[in-house]
């Protein structure tokens, strides 16, 4: 009762005393609602950047290709031409490294979006159900998000190391991808390394697809039957391409060959 | 009518909010499938009372399924295994003789529990309290149709509107939150012309103060398979979109 009593005006249109507004993303991103927008909109930065990324390595099956009196790698000649975007109006690597800041900002983001909302679900259940839940409709890969969340971003580090920086490849040369993923993913346990985190991938945007929809607030009965078909394809087709290299790989199908181009790796033989 | 035999119990005990609580397992050796559930717990009750014992404390009122009372998990779903229904409608036809069924009170840190089944829901009343209403002059009803509103719109604001406040939706979300709860009770008065006038200024409120007491959604879609009214997630969708635009129509905010 004293509760009832005591508190103030309960209007929707009562004249409350303005409080200090603070500025508009920080206003926002303080709610979960906002972090859930959020990881709608970093998680479409992150399929956007999966798609390309993987439709580009396609570009390993084209094999060699002639460009002009060179014979090179189309995978590697790919390679410099992102680094080459939009030159002459700005200066060769700027677009890419702006790309780049793009998405190093949408994964942090990502990140520590996901891992204030997981703390806020966690107190919002301090005490947990004594017996066992009966889920309806809740399905593995959104009870897996932090999961498979984790893989991916731990994923992303050794890749970057493995065929970005070269760490973690003891036959790396810089600017030649061809020849590092098939020396890299000739290895055995890095190719399964790569097969299961595209999986975790793969059921990360099942979900992620379908739930950026609700997130965003995107709902029509026009087209909400499409969303999961939407987060099947995208999954499939990431996974599928994704974990297609590795397979070709060891399979021979894609087989570095230093007297097939004339260009551009140095300190190779043939180059 | 049938007779189901052999029904074991086992139900949440807790003597008060601080206490620690515990499974306590009951024997019911005959009931009828046409009892529901909540007259099994009365049975169980007055077997209890007879016996010099404490009564199992439980939520209910209506025990015609409109009042949102009634708040039970039931092997591990809330309001039990059928869908669309509030506990004091799922009959005991709906389980089979030698069942075991275990009882749980909702969990949720914004719900503590008062005794045994009972938890306060008082959350969902500040959530209301902020924005769940229009401000319209009191008196005489006005005339039925003076605003002219088409069908398939009261119907969606209908749809959201059956929403009894059980707190199903808090129970059944792996993370704790409210978001169906709240999106229906903002869908309801923002489809509508009433609801317009202070539409942005209650997307904003309700869903702020729902920050202040539950977790987050991460559209696994259990509150809308738990809810008793079958109320959509579509109506997240909704309060998602109403919040964001908030931010910026916000009528408050103007002369800032």
């Amino acid at each position: 009762m004293a509760e009832t009593l005591n508190r103030g005006p309960v209007s929707g249109t009562a004249v409350t005393s303005p409080a200090k507004r603070k500025p508009f993303f920080v206003d926002f991103y303080s709610t979960a609602v906002g972090k859930k927008y959020v990881m709608a909109l970093t998680g479409m930065i992150g399929i956007g950047f999966v798609v390309v990324h993987m439709i580009g390595n396609l570009k390993m099956y084209l094999g060699v290709v002639n460009e002009g009196e060179l014979r090179v790698y189309d995978i590697d000649w790919y390679g410099e031409f992102l680094r080459e975007l939009l030159v002459p109006i700005m200066p060769r690597t700027y677009v890419l490294w702006g790309l780049r800041l793009l998405l190093i900002a949408a994964v942090l983001m990502h990140i520590h979006a996901a891992y204030s909302l997981t703390f806020l679900n966690r107190k919002a259940r301090s005490v947990k159900y004594q017996s066992a839940r009966d889920y309806q409709v809740a399905n593995f890969a959104s009870r897996t998000m932090r999961w498979t969340g984790i893989i991916v971003a731990l994923f992303i580090v050794w890749h970057l190391a493995d065929l970005t920086w070269g760490w973690a490849n003891p036959d790396f040369i810089r600017g030649a991808p061809y020849h590092n993923i098939d020396t890299s993913l000739s290895r055995v346990p890095v190719a399964i390394l790569y097969i299961v985190a595209n999986i975790a991938l793969g059921i990360h945007l099942f979900h992620g697809t379908w739930s950026l929809f609700q997130s965003m607030g995107w709902s029509s009965p026009r087209f909400d039957s499409w969303r999961r078909g939407l987060a099947t394809a995208i999954a499939t087709i990431i996974v599928v391409g994704n974990v297609s290299f590795p397979i070709a790989v060891l399979a021979g199908v894609i087989e570095f060959d230093p007297d097939a181009i004339n260009c551009c790796i140095e300190g190779e033989e043939g180059g | 009518m049938t007779i189901l035999t052999n029904i074991t119990i086992k139900i949440w005990r807790q003597e008060g909010p601080d206490t620690e609580g515990r499974f306590e397992t009951h024997q019911i050796p005959e009931i009828s499938d046409e009892a529901s559930f909540l007259e099994l717990l009365d049975i169980l009750n007055e077997r209890l009372i007879e016996e010099g014992k404490e009564a199992i404390v439980f939520d209910h009122d209506c025990r015609e399924g409109i009042c949102g009372t009634c708040s039970m998990m039931i092997d591990g779903q809330a309001h039990g295994p059928q869908k669309g229904t509030a506990t004091c409608q799922l009959h005991m036809r709906t389980f089979s003789s030698g069942d075991e069924i275990v009882v749980e009170p909702w969990r949720a840190t914004a719900f503590p529990i008062i005794k045994d089944l009972m938890v306060d829901r008082a959350p969902f009343d500040r959530i209301m309290e902020v924005g769940g209403f229009i401000t319209a002059p009191t008196g005489g009803a006005p005339d039925a149709n003076i605003i002219p509103i088409p069908k398939p719109v009261i119907d969606a604001s209908m749809d959201a509107a059956s929403c009894i406040g059980c707190g199903a939706c808090v129970a059944a979300c792996p993370n704790g939150a409210a978001n169906l709860f709240t999106a229906a009770k903002i869908t309801h008065l923002n489809l509508l012309p009433q609801g317009q006038a202070e539409r942005y200024k209650r997307a904003e409120a309700m869903v702020e103060k729902m920050d202040e007491y539950f977790g987050s959604c991460t559209n696994h879609g259990e509150c809308e398979a738990a809810c008793p009214k079958e109320i959509s997630i579509d109506t997240i969708a909704t309060m998602n979109v109403d919040y964001w635009k908030s931010k910026f129509k916000n009528r408050q905010h103007l002369d800032r």
